[in-house]
């Protein structure tokens, strides 16, 4: 496990092959064998998973005082003065003998195995096992291979019991769809009959198969390891940030795996996240710039295609009269440049990187933060004030889970409906949607409550309350907007009470989208510039930076689009934006969308929006291009280039850079590392980040820096220079001074002068009233699940039919009071418009609300909504 | 014949009271499975399932390690002719070709009026009264060919009430009064163990 290397105070001393190492406390045999370099083989053995012994490979010769006899390295912990021989004749006689009995049954068919290359079993029967078989008889046979889910196949013969990916499926996702079927020599995994293995998280049991049982639809006879290329990068399906590595063979993506950072993903990876991979040579695929003629967007030369952008923007008749939306799907670097083109040259304020769907800068911003492992310290108290994490942040989900199973963590979740996360939270209420923030009020107070806030009963308030109290040390809220179809402001008056009634509060803001928070880190957004902070209070850092800082605060998206709508907007651009399917208002957006004099779209597929733009770019997506990237924690890592963008596609960086010469600015970037070096040198949060501290941190940097990354660099290049210079006074006996010379130059890229702006802090306006309750009518319920039908699942071949559809969902109850049968027919009416869809009874939803889930087939949710109430109400006809 | 009728969840509730957590009234729900239908059906595992909070592939993963857990259907009574050392020594090989010829069934297949099925088996711990059978795990020692010919046909003739169906475990169904129970905690939510506080007092 990656953590510390030093060893610790209260080690414990043993002798592997002769030397001395020092363990930790409890720690297994197998794991201080390989931190002291001696890698010991092993099938069943996660180090993210408990010890099994299933397999017996990891069999060494130990001696605790007894006399030397075998026992599983992967089940036995450091004691002191163990001698440890794992080179022993007897050692190797026992990893020759289980080698070969785990290729009694083995099939030889590695030619046509996915695994072949780089399979373990392979690997270690090349290391450790015979060289010939002695096994004549018949091996056992299967069908093969057999799909247990959509997304992975199972080849039985190969299987070598390990027990691995029923381990992950059971203890680490909590799914264990797949198990042991039978006994003996007849032992299989296996799914029940038409249960498939239809986890979220299904796509980790193939990357951590010892062998080729488990393979992925997607990568099946794709290529070979010999053939693939490969570099990290950070997954950027949604916000968590997981490090994954990317393959590549013959400039083509071929698939993503996890990669172990401590800190995030742990090496998981979600199907969502790992099966996107498809969707980077997707069909479709924008190469090169369109124009519009009439009705139809026609291919056209990227310098005619940059100037109508720019002589739109220039004749623009104010800065007010341009508006941004986007920047999630975006890098830090590209964020930059556009926040610098819009801001610093354009002198507009009307940027948001978020869709109306998320929470306001400055209170993701602002809030005291908290890292994952943060919340999840073992024995604390998390707040969940979010959104269901299963289904919008997967990996996060997984963390969560193991910090209530095994970390003593109480969660207590506050949610308009149950989610994935319900069943292992010590609490979990449901209040009436549009009234988090005056019950979380009465949850946070200083004594119990006598009446129901929202729906809820005072003897359950009063029993969170009291959990609430009991909590260990700082309490740490997950803060997110769990609905679309109720405004933020109830839950950001939920965090305002929080923090007023517990100061020491730290929040972990989850919102959804990709590099979202990178986008707001970086000035996407209304009121805030480059380094999380306040435009007023950076007016004048920037004025002496920048060109130009906008005169006055701008536009949300929501204002933009209204805006549009009233044809106050001359240019719209929208970066890798479609709010014509992710606005929850419809309406508005379609709106919008007419009343823009120019809508410019900069993406990687056509969308709803971009159809109906005047000008398509063309642009780089994941895979395509360098840079960094943010996730939810303000942690910055980076995301790297494996592949030619398609056609002449630019990334977005570039785009601005240019539009910004054709406007008379020259940036003055050629490359992602020139914006990172200005990110790094002048935008608060964000000082001292530089590609040399994100190189010498593979987990990534969480800003701001409390120490100045300058410093950080040089600690470990002092320490590098050091260790060299040691090793060549060993050898050559002699002093080496100049290093320490190398050293002081080092020194002095130092920082910028002047005081820096203060980062951005919270403050919650005070939410608008929610209209009193009507019996007759519902509140409506609007969430997300992993797939929909947004343009990357949707061109991702094995994840688009995953998406599942909607129906409308009530509680049985109101079922019943509808007079309403199961699956029956009904109508939806909002102030805004109707939808005709069937019904499903779902206990999960509270009484008097009702649920859907956006971006689904055939069920437009956003055309019920009206941005401008704080929660959206329906009422439910039989069609 | 599918899921548990309404009486044997009854049966199924009061069995998972026995135990501190459901899941461990998994192995008696199935045996009260089995009792019901003869076998299990993908339908009562998904019941069961659902009783005691697992999922359908858990309940199949523990029933399908037992050999008297049968997946598919059965004949009403389960033959089991032991041929392991003792038994073969004394016979039983006979015994099971003189069975598979009067039956004119293979072991593992049943006979086609779904009376019987033979399988031929190992030792089962009867071996001083070699050879030895089983009807649905009922004993019967030191067969000879006559003595099988002759229960076969009283079974045939329904004049052996002692061997109920297969499935039927016992045919007093053992009901734990409530005072007697040790009582339905999770260990890790006490601090003395009930059994053990129950004996305390009991000492007391
Ligand atoms: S399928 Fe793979 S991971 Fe699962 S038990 Fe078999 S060898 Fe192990
Ligand atoms: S949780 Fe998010 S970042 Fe992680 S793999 Fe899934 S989509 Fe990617
Ligand atoms: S790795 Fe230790 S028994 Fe499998
Ligand atoms: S060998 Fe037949 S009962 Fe033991």
């Amino acid at each position: 496990m990656p953590e510390s290397e030093a060893p610790p105070i209260d080690g414990v001393s043993v002798e592997i092959n002769g030397h001395e190492v020092i363990a930790r406390k409890g720690e297994l045999l197998i794991d201080a064998a390989e931190r002291a370099g001696t890698y010991i083989p092993r099938f069943c053995y996660h180090e993210r998973m408990k010890p099994v012994g299933m397999c017996r490979m990891c069999l060494v010769e130990v001696d605790t005082g007894r006399g030397p006899a075998l026992q599983p390295s992967c089940m036995i912990e450091c004691t002191p003065g163990m001698k440890v021989d794992t080179e022993s004749e007897i050692t190797k006689k026992a990893q020759d003998g289980v080698l070969e009995f785990l290729l009694v049954n083995h099939p030889l068919d590695c030619p046509v195995c996915d695994k072949g290359g780089e399979c373990p079993l392979q690997d270690q029967t090349m290391a450790f096992g015979p060289g010939e078989s002695r096994f004549v008889e018949e091996k056992r046979h299967k069908e093969k291979p057999i799909p247990i889910s959509d997304l992975v196949l199972l080849d039985r013969e190969r299987c070598i019991l390990c027990d691995r990916c029923t381990r992950f499926a059971k203890e680490v996702a909590g799914d264990p769809l797949i198990h042991f079927i039978n006994r003996g020599n007849d032992t299989e995994i296996n799914t029940f009959p038409d249960e498939p293995f239809s986890s979220y998280f299904s796509g980790n049991t193939v990357q951590i198969c010892p062998v080729g049982a488990l393979t992925a639809s997607s990568y099946r006879f794709k290529a070979r390891p010999w053939d693939l290329d490969t570099t990290e990068s950070t997954c950027q399906m949604c916000s968590v940030g997981c490090r994954i590595s990317i393959d590549s063979s013959r400039d083509e993506v071929q698939r993503f795996a996890g990669v172990d950072i401590d800190p995030v993903n742990w090496g998981w990876l979600c199907d969502k996240g790992r099966f996107s991979s498809e969707a980077v040579n997707a069909d479709g695929r924008l190469s090169e710039p369109l124009l519009r003629e009439g009705d139809s967007l026609i291919p056209a030369r990227w310098s005619d295609a940059i100037r109508r952008v720019s002589d739109a923007l220039a004749k623009a008749s104010s800065p007010q009269a341009i508006g941004i939306i986007g920047g999630a799907r975006l890098t830090n670097e590209d964020n930059y440049a556009w926040a610098k083109l819009a801001k610093g040259v354009l002198g507009t304020d009307n940027v948001d990187a978020q869709l109306g769907d998320g929470l306001p800068a400055e209170v993701v911003l602002g809030l005291p933060a908290a890292t994952i492992d943060e919340v999840c310290a073992p024995g604390g108290t998390v707040l969940l004030l979010a959104p269901d994490v299963k289904e919008e942040l997967p990996v996060l989900f997984l963390r969560l889970r193991h910090a209530a199973v095994s970390d003593r963590v109480t969660l207590i979740e506050i949610s308009p409906r149950t989610t994935g996360i319900t069943s292992l939270a010590k609490a979990s209420v449901q209040p009436r949607p549009g009234e988090v923030g005056e019950l979380v009020r009465a949850l946070v107070a200083r004594s119990n409550t006598d009446r129901d806030i929202a729906g809820i009963a005072a003897e359950e308030i009063n029993a969170i309350r009291a959990l609430l109290s009991a909590a260990n040390g700082p309490l740490k809220v997950v803060l997110g907007r769990a609905s679309v179809a109720e405004s933020a402001d109830a839950v950001v008056d939920a965090a305002a009470a929080v923090i007023e009634a517990r100061p020491d509060t730290r929040f972990l803001p989850v919102l959804r989208r990709a590099n979202v928070r990178g986008a707001l880190d970086m000035g996407m957004a209304p009121g805030v510039l480059p380094g999380r902070v306040a435009l007023e209070d950076a007016r004048e850092w920037y004025e002496s930076r920048w060109a130009k800082v906008p005169a006055s605060r701008g536009l949300d998206t929501e204002g933009i689009l209204r805006a549009a709508a009233d044809g106050r907007i001359d240019v719209l651009v929208l970066l890798g934006a479609d709010p014509l399917s992710d606005f929850p208002d419809q309406d508005l957006a379609a709106r919008a969308l007419t009343g823009a004099r120019t809508v410019v779209s900069i993406d990687t597929i056509l969308n709803a929006s971009s159809r109906r733009a005047d000008v398509v770019l063309a642009a780089a997506g994941f895979a395509e291009k360098a840079g960094t990237t943010t996730n939810v924690e303000g942690r910055v890592n980076t995301v790297s280039q494996r592949v030619t963008p398609p056609g002449t596609a630019r990334a977005d960086w570039m785009l601005a850079t240019e539009i910004a010469s054709r406007l008379g600015v020259e940036f003055g970037f050629s490359s992602p590392q020139d914006i990172l070096d200005e990110i790094g040198s002048i935008t608060p949060a964000y000082l001292g980040l530089s590609i040399e501290a994100l190189a010498a941190s593979p987990d990534g940097i969480v800003l701001p820096l409390d120490l100045p990354v300058d410093e950080l660099v040089d600690e470990i290049i002092e320490e590098i220079i050091k260790d060299v210079a040691a090793e060549i006074e060993t050898e050559t006996g002699e002093p080496v001074d100049e290093f320490i010379d190398v050293l002081a130059m080092t020194d002095d890229d130092g920082f910028v002068a002047g005081s820096t702006p203060r980062l951005v802090s919270f403050v919650a306006d005070a939410p608008l009233p929610v209209p009193p309750l009507d019996s007759y009518a519902f509140r409506l319920i609007a969430t997300r699940k992993l797939y929909d039908q947004g343009t990357i699942v949707q061109s991702a071949t094995s994840l688009a039919p995953l998406a599942p559809g909607t129906s409308l969902l009530v509680n049985p109850w109101d079922l019943d009071r509808l007079g309403v049968a199961e699956s029956g027919r009904v109508t939806v009416r909002s102030s805004r418009s109707s939808l005709t869809l069937s019904v499903t009874s779902d206990p999960g939803v509270p009484r008097g609300a009702a649920a859907l889930v956006v971006s689904q087939a055939d069920v437009r949710v956003g055309e019920l909504i009206d941005v401008g109430d704080p929660v959206t109400e329906i009422r439910i006809e039989t069609a | 014949m599918a899921r548990l009728t309404a009486e044997n969840v009854e049966l199924a509730t009061e069995i998972i009271g026995h135990f501190p957590r459901p899941k461990s009234a998994l192995i008696p729900l199935l045996h009260l499975a089995q009792e019901q239908d003869g076998h299990l059906t993908d339908d009562a595992m998904v019941h069961i399932a659902d009783l005691v909070d697992v999922t359908p592939a858990e309940v199949l993963g523990t029933a399908s390690f037992y050999e008297m857990f049968k997946m598919e259907p059965v004949g009403r009574y389960m033959v089991n002719i032991c041929t392991n050392i003792s038994c073969q020594l004394r016979g039983g090989e006979e015994l099971l070709e003189h069975a598979e010829n009067t039956l004119g069934i293979r072991p593992g297949q049943t006979t086609a009026d779904g009376l019987f099925t033979i399988e031929d088996v190992e030792c089962i711990a009867a071996c001083t009264e070699a050879p030895c059978l089983q009807v649905n795990y009922r004993y019967f020692h030191k067969i000879t060919n006559n003595e099988f010919d002759e229960l076969i046909s009283e079974l045939r003739s329904g004049a052996r009430s002692d061997i109920p169906a297969h499935g039927t475990l016992a045919q007093v169904r053992q009901h734990i009064p409530a005072d007697r129970q040790a009582g339905s905690v999770v260990p890790e939510n006490t601090e003395v163990p009930v059994w053990l506080s129950v004996s305390e007092d009991g000492n007391a």
